[in-house]
């Protein structure tokens, strides 16, 4: 496939708009390689992992779940469920790609992360974005990705006991910090702590890790049978 | 032979959750004209990414003692104030590596 200059113009200038959230990526992605050297995931298994899943908290989740014997139907649900939000995400580009072939389509969604489609939409608000600018900050997320994993992989091969650097309260703290970039405001009270007594309770009665999905679903019904935020005081 | 079928369940495992991943991605911009983008469908599929990384927090945390309690909050408050998700990471596990040095 030969580029026209504009698509080249447009994927250069999606790949320097992601630079910066990119540097946060790799650092992030440097603590998943570390607890997945943990795990024993070897340096080839997390690159397949990264170029064909490519979805940050979902590979958290997965190495998380990771140990033997591997509970392949959890993890590939508890994925499904955490990546839902793709749906919304790949609906909302579809003005986008409104004149676009379906194989254009196929091929492009694969290397859509939040980072970069946060920068699109932003950028799309303000004036015309094509889907190259889309396509040039999907390949630097993902090349920020595989540096930083790789390289926290590398480390975690050398660190021999975690627990004295509090590695392994790591887990806790990525996902800690990252919950709060989901928090919207107090209408998220109510769903937030029935997803955290729920989760709670069936940690304690059900084997597995079963309760990240109990949890998740609690909460967010708990969210669609409130009233809307609009009918509220807020 | 164990070895082997334990390689197998990791590549299905991988590739389970990249399909499962794809479709959503794809689906979504297929199905654009199709999905409610006002209503409680929306509001479950919003509120999802919160529920359940708080879920999959919390027993963890629960276990994790004193220190860990004081850490999760930290954390909490770091990202909630600057949002920055590495620099919280980091301010709890070097609390948590802190506390186990002088022995908490």
């Amino acid at each position: 496939m030969v580029l026209s200059r504009s698509q080249r113009q447009d994927l250069r200038t999606g790949f320097t708009a992601n630079l910066v959230v990119s540097a946060s990526v790799a650092a992030y992605g440097s603590v998943l390689g570390l607890m997945a050297a943990q795990k024993g995931l070897t340096w080839y298994q997390l690159l397949v992992m990264n170029l064909s899943v490519f979805a940050g908290s979902a590979q958290f989740v997965m190495v998380d779940m990771w140990l033997p014997p591997l509970p392949v139907a959890e993890i590939i649900l508890a994925v499904l469920v955490i990546n839902m939000r793709y749906l919304l995400i790949g609906a909302s580009l579809s003005p986008l790609f409104r004149d676009t072939s379906l194989k254009h389509k196929f091929l492009f969604m694969h290397l859509v992360a939040d980072e970069n489609w946060a920068m699109t939409m932003a950028r799309y608000y303000k004036g015309p974005t094509t889907t190259w600018f889309l396509l040039g900050g999907g390949l630097c997320v993902q090349a920020a990705w595989c540096f930083g994993t790789l390289l926290g992989h590398r480390l975690g091969a050398v660190i021999t006991n975690p627990e004295r650097y509090g590695l392994d309260f790591s887990f806790v703290a990525v996902f800690t910090a990252l919950v709060f970039s989901f928090w919207k405001g107090r209408q998220d009270v109510l769903p937030w702590l029935v997803a955290a007594a729920v989760a709670a309770v069936s940690e304690s009665l059900m084997p597995g890790k079963w309760y990240i999905v109990c949890g998740g679903v609690a909460g967010a019904l708990v969210a669609a049978l409130m009233p809307p935020k609009g009918a509220s005081n807020d | 032979m164990i070895s082997q079928d334990l390689d197998l369940l990791v590549w299905l495992t991988i590739f389970g959750a990249a399909a499962v991943t794809y479709s959503l991605r794809i689906g979504g911009l297929l199905l654009a004209g199709k999905l409610p983008k006002t209503g409680r469908f929306k509001r479950f599929m919003d509120a999802l990414p919160g529920t359940i990384l708080l879920s999959l927090i919390v027993p963890a945390a629960l276990a994790a003692g004193p220190i860990g309690w004081l850490a999760t909050l930290c954390t909490g408050l770091c990202s909630l104030k600057t949002g920055n998700v590495f620099l919280s990471m980091i301010v709890g596990i070097v609390i948590v590596a802190a506390g186990r040095l002088y022995g908490f």
